[in-house]
């Protein structure tokens, strides 16, 4: 950087001492980008350009890498388990989007508004989401104890129904999985749904109200159109988070029982850190990041073609 | 016609049967999300033998399971949940900040590049990055340092996150640039300016990145996964993987624990409410 201060100015330009002064500006202004660049370029870039590179090579400690071309993404497509995985992983993002998305609107026109007790119980309804998953899981693995009268099932008793397996069984652990979602996830798309109606134009509701439209035709022609912008956003973050999915079904049921809820990040950690199998675990993350990327690009175009 | 402020006019309901019908979905609501929550909290007190005792209805009050939780070194795991959630937070704001600075107030060549860059790995989650981080981590590339199993491991990475140095930088982007010039004459520096002049006027923001980071840090898993070795080095959240039982106290000691889990992040929530509602929005909205 001091050899670029010490080149000669040239003579047309700007007099030396401006000039020098711009020169000076840029190095001090990648001086204050130094620490950001040098954690994203270790911990976000290398660990990137390592997974890209290690998934078309076998990875071989103290022998050294050897280049397999494409056969791990061959060995990753053909494997059953992958794909099981992979078709988990699709339905819970879709149910936990779809799931918060209804739960989350629902929450947000019975709570929207400005009176106190309502900011109350809005408070407290968002609680899920700020709770740590680590804590989320654990709670629920007490509720959903399968029991007779363990706590959800004493629950349905009240209703009649019941008793469930919940986790324990692989007709209904990834339905459980997806409630826990959805359960956290809901009251973050209230939130958003919130701000959202708080942006429709009141005068729009009293003049549908005045050409005598009721309550659900008021929802359908003038707030749900007016956010459709919100839904947007909603859907495409809702399913970004999903397709990543690790920590809940690692700390619920890690994958059991019987496979039921193996999910695409919990099977990449079994093969990477437990087997050991670096290059088949790295192209099984590939796969799900393009996804996420396919379905980020998607999201966005439909959201610039609907705006 | 004021009752109209919302999209069902549910403010509007009146009479005792459309105010018990609405103060029955309040209950219902409250039931389903705070519930469980509230069931950690009443049972944390409680004798907790197994799973089925949980429950909303305080009874046997004891403290027996903070007992048995202390003695199997969950106040080891808090300390290093804070360690981590200190360091890393402060890493995290320090530099957002200064990046956000130079991103916001300075032009030179390169700068929507690195933007760019930055905000690319928003893309880019955590978990995919799992693996290849885990080897990073053990072999810090250039210096070969060797972050597995120390604390540190778990908080230099959370310095680099995109959403912060994002919200950031579009706050600094509107503040005047008069402000900045007045005090250039004065004879201030660049240092002078960022710490006198702009990071008075962010305050706003530096609460949404402070409640945001401590939520992202306090509910980190990957992360400390990788590079805890042996318990000395577990957070909190890692600890209630392994804190399932004990013969005295059966689940007490679970709920106990996760109740300590809870509480941090409850209460930074409710203490910032208003700036994490305004970054929740406003990032969202922006996407």
């Amino acid at each position: 950087m001091t050899a670029t201060l010490a080149a000669p100015p040239a003579p047309t330009e700007a007099p030396p001492v401006a000039r020098r002064g711009r020169r000076f500006k840029n190095a001090s202004a990648w001086l204050w980008l130094a620490p950001a660049l040098i954690l994203f370029t270790v911990f976000k870039f290398v660990p990137m350009a390592r997974a890209i590179s290690m998934s078309f090579k076998e990875v071989r400690p103290y022998l050294g890498d050897r280049w397999v071309g494409l056969d791990n993404y061959r060995a990753v497509l053909g494997d059953e388990a992958f794909r099981a995985a992979a078709g988990h992983t699709v339905v819970l993002a879709a149910g936990e989007t779809l799931g918060s998305i209804v739960v989350g609107l629902a929450l947000a026109l019975l709570l929207e508004g400005t009176a106190r007790h309502l900011w109350i119980v809005r408070t407290a309804v968002f609680l899920p989401t700020v709770t740590a998953m680590a804590v989320v899981a654990a709670l629920w693995r007490v509720i959903y104890y399968p029991a007779p009268d363990g706590a959800l099932n004493s629950v349905l008793g009240w209703i009649g129904l019941g008793p469930g397996q919940f986790l324990d069984s692989p007709h209904t652990s990834l339905w459980s999985v997806m409630a826990v979602g959805i359960w956290r996830g809901a009251p973050y798309d209230m939130m958003i749904f919130i701000a959202g109606l708080a942006g429709v134009d009141r005068t729009l509701y009293e003049a549908a109200a005045a050409d005598g439209a009721g309550p659900l035709r008021r929802l359908w022609h003038v707030a749900f159109p007016a956010m459709r912008p919100v839904f947007g956003i909603v859907v495409t973050l809702a399913a970004i988070r999903g397709l990543r999915v690790f920590t809940e079904i690692f700390l619920l049921t890690n994958g059991g029982p019987n496979g039921s809820t193996e999910v695409v990040m919990t099977l990449v950690y079994k093969l990477g850190l437990e087997r050991n199998e670096l290059g088949i675990a790295s192209a099984g993350s590939m796969l799900l990041l393009v996804a996420t990327i396919l379905l980020t690009v998607l999201a966005q175009g439909l959201r610039r073609r609907k705006a | 016609m004021k009752q109209l402020d919302t999209a069902l006019g549910l403010g509007a309901v009146r009479g005792p049967i459309g105010r018990l019908v609405k103060l029955a979905l309040y209950a219902l609501v409250l039931f389903v999300f705070a519930g469980p929550l509230l069931a950690l909290l009443v049972s944390a007190f409680g004798r907790v033998t197994d799973p089925t005792r949980l429950s909303l209805i305080p009874h046997d009050l004891t403290l027996d399971n903070f007992r048995t939780a202390i003695d199997q070194g969950v106040l080891r795991y808090l300390a290093n949940s804070l360690i981590v959630v200190g360091g890393g937070l402060l890493l995290q704001m320090a530099v957002s900040v200064s990046a956000a600075y130079a991103l916001a107030r300075k032009q030179f060549p390169g700068v929507r590049l690195v933007l760019l860059l930055i905000l690319s790995t928003m893309m880019l989650p955590e978990e995919i990055l799992a693996i290849p981080l885990s080897l990073v981590l053990a072999d810090v590339p250039i210096i070969h340092l060797n972050l597995v199993g120390t604390l540190a491991g778990m908080i230099v990475p959370v310095g680099a996150w995109a959403f912060a140095i994002l919200v950031m930088t579009e706050f600094m982007r509107d503040v005047p640039i008069e402000l900045e010039e007045a005090a250039r004459l004065d004879g201030a520096g660049d240092l002078r300016i960022f710490w006198s002049v702009i990071l008075p006027v962010c305050r706003p923001a530096l609460g949404v990145l402070g409640i945001f980071g401590f939520t992202m840090i306090w509910d980190q898993y990957i992360l400390p996964l990788l590079v805890a070795q042996d318990a000395s080095q577990f957070t909190l959240a890692l600890a209630l993987r392994s804190l399932r039982a004990d013969e005295q106290v059966g689940t007490g000691v679970l709920i106990a624990s996760a109740l300590l889990a809870l509480l941090p992040s409850v209460i930074v929530f409710l203490a910032l409410q208003r700036q994490f509602m305004r970054g929740l929005t406003s990032g969202a909205i922006k996407g």
